[in-house]
């Protein structure tokens, strides 16, 4: 059993600033992190292996920071970590970003099973996992809360969809999007991170890549653009009461009565 | 197309003004000046950096998609059982909207067995056309017969815009349909527009929030967009204009490598997205023991009780408890948020209520900002008070 799980590093505060003069983010003392999706995504995968043997493998794109957050899965339990680097796939949009993680999917070789987290917390489109599955050629499924059974040829799962549980059998290779909460995490282990280092994670950058169309990354393989950014928009009509507990009390007590909830 | 580095014109200085120019930390210097791949291409160094240091080199302009070839704003209509989820029909409402514009037809495309009384549903509310991929085959939601249905309907309707709800089914159905057209999609629109060339503007938090972005796809088709539950409002039923155009899979579009083996309905858990009242708390309660003064409070006035994802991580409350972007949009007719603050990532999730009243100390909270009513005091100070007076009978 191969499995390939897809990490992120993000922004280790989802309130990140931003200047409202300059429209500069403010970043100061906003350290990064791995994805906290991901823990899910990784915890089932060291499950599967735990169960049926195999390899689990990470992988992400960003910048070299990024190795941090792919030592961290290797301290977890991962085999090995793979990072693809590079400034040419900068300005991707989810579409040409899920094209480039798909073309190193391909590049590190056989696969059963690719697992990623539900969504991320700086993207939160929950997109790039069923993009990628469509671009490998295989069938994905998304939210999935629990894995039921595992053999060599496919895998057994239940996933939320809003109303009801659905439970599928799957036919290796596919992909897996797995929902929060389906799983205890574990921790780093100490000991690993004794024994392993920054050997076990392998960066790429583009020209790594066998078979990668540059016309389908970054901003040239991006189908959507960024028009404009503004501020959210604020309300118009608004009251603020400023005043002694008994005057906020009173005044509250009428709004609320007005509207008939008192 | 992309930035280009002149390292002749870059010394110490201007290269120290560049690395804390880039908001995204992209930019390192050490003798020479790089670029890695945080680089979001937002151009701030080219803009506002030393004049020639780094310039943004455009390219010929790529073939032109022919956007004549794409009509009409469809929208896909999610059915579980023979019934149309609502969010679909928020998006009739606002595909309405946006045809209008540029004068398309509304679409609408169903995928399942036996979803004949959708249809008709679907053309009470006012859809010229709903096409309808009707198999027992897809009675169960599979991800790729789903998809290839989607993709036969695309192939031969042409619509230029496509909405879909984001449900589960939705999320993971529409980004599936996307990357095989090679589209453009964006998740979780809170406002969308038509633009008279019929590219659809597109406007959702970004950065957790803290500033809308405006997306477009200037240069391909069709477009892709998915929207929450509760964010626009379904039309009115009106005289059924439209007709249902039967569609048919080929043989081969129903295989499949998932097997649906079981399908069980969830408990019905009382959902915060359809309560009418609504009471939100967050960080501003200092400990696990003080929701019982709030649970009270929502008791009184009839409310539901909701919470910000912080509450949620302290494991205060139930995860389907939890407002904002990573938690569920809500739309009730009043809410009450206490002890919040109101980053945007929450506000998100319920700043299209019909009223808003906050309660936070702090002034200059941002929920000030989306609030009708702000009470700028302590939820400590105002809520014991209320409860007392109500207990006293003043205001029966």
């Amino acid at each position: 059993m191969d499995i390939i799980v897809c990490v992120k590093q993000v922004p280790g505060t989802s309130q990140v600033e931003i200047d409202p003069v300059t429209g500069v983010l403010k970043r100061d003392g906003v350290a990064s992190k791995l994805n906290p999706y991901d823990l899910f995504a990784l915890e089932a995968a060291f499950r599967i292996q735990e169960q049926a043997g195999g390899t689990v493998r990470t992988l992400s794109m960003g910048p070299d920071q990024a190795i941090s957050s792919l030592l961290e899965t290797v301290y977890m339990g991962a085999g090995s970590g793979v990072l693809l680097s590079d400034r040419r796939f900068a300005g991707s949009d989810v579409h040409a970003t899920s094209y480039v993680i798909q073309s190193v999917v391909r590049q590190m070789g056989h696969f059963d099973l690719v697992i990623c987290g539900k969504q991320t917390t700086d993207g939160d489109t929950a997109q790039v996992g069923p993009e990628m599955a469509e671009m490998l050629g295989i069938e994905h499924a998304a939210n999935v809360l629990s894995i039921d059974e595992v053999d060599e040829a496919g895998i057994t799962v239940t996933l939320n969809l809003d109303d009801v549980l659905q439970t599928q059998r799957m036919a290796f290779p596919c992909l897996i999007t797995i929902e929060k909460d389906a799983n205890t995490p574990r921790l780093p282990s100490y000991r690993r991170m004794k024994e392993r280092g920054k050997d076990m994670i392998t960066v790429y950058s583009a020209g790594d890549l066998d078979a990668v169309d540059e016309s389908r990354c970054g901003l040239k393989g991006s189908p959507t653009q960024v028009e404009r950014i503004f501020p959210p928009e604020k309300n118009r009509d608004k009251e603020l009461l400023e005043g002694t507990p008994q005057e906020l009390q009173a005044a509250l007590a009428a709004l609320l009565r007005s509207r008939k909830l008192i | 197309m992309g930035l280009k580095i002149h390292q002749e014109k870059i010394d110490a200085a201007a290269g120290e003004q560049l690395v804390s120019l880039c908001p995204f930390g992209a930019i390192s210097y050490d003798g020479t000046l790089s670029i890695n791949s945080s680089c979001r291409l937002c151009k701030m160094c080219a803009r506002e950096g030393p004049a020639g240091a780094i310039t943004w080199e455009e390219e010929g302009p790529a073939a032109e998609c022919d956007k004549a070839a794409w009509r009409g704003v469809a929208v896909f209509a999610e059915q579980r059982w023979g019934k149309v989820h609502p969010v679909s029909l928020e998006l009739v409402g606002k595909a309405q909207q946006l045809a209008a514009v540029t004068g398309h037809p509304v679409y609408a495309l169903l995928i399942g067995s036996q979803v004949r009384p959708a249809a008709r549903e679907l053309l009470e509310y006012g859809v010229d056309k709903v096409f309808v991929y009707d198999d027992p085959r897809l009675s169960d939601f599979l991800i790729g017969p789903y998809a290839n249905a989607f993709t036969d309907f695309i192939t031969h309707v042409h619509p230029s815009s496509i909405l879909v709800g984001a449900t589960s089914l939705g999320r993971s159905l529409a980004p599936k349909v996307a990357a095989r057209m090679r589209a453009g999609l964006t998740a979780d629109c809170t406002m969308l527009e038509m633009k008279e060339n019929t590219d659809l503007v597109q406007i959702r938090p970004a950065f957790g929030g803290n500033i809308m972005a405006q997306i477009v796809t200037p240069n391909a088709r069709p477009q892709f967009c998915t929207v929450r539950y509760k964010i626009f409002s379904a039309p009115q039923r009106t005289e059924v204009k439209g007709e249902v155009v039967e569609m048919q899979l080929e043989e081969a579009g129903f295989a499949s490598r998932t097997e649906v083996l079981n399908v069980l309905r969830k408990p019905s858990n009382k959902d915060i997205s359809d309560a009418e009242i609504i009471v939100a708390v967050g960080r501003g309660l200092k400990s696990r023991d003080d929701l019982e003064l709030i649970r009270a409070f929502a008791e009184q006035i009839g409310a539901q009780l909701a919470c910000t994802r912080p509450l949620i991580e302290a494991g205060w409350f139930d995860p389907r408890q939890q407002i904002g972007l990573s938690g569920r949009t809500v739309k009730p007719k009043v809410i009450v948020t206490v002890g919040i603050s109101g980053a945007v990532q929450f506000t998100a999730g319920m700043n299209s209520s019909d009223l808003i009243i906050a309660i936070n100390t702090d002034r200059s909270a941002p929920i000030f900002d989306v609030a009708h009513y702000g009470f700028v005091g302590d939820l400590y100070e105002i809520l014991p008070r209320l409860l007392e007076r109500i207990k006293e009978g003043i205001y029966v």
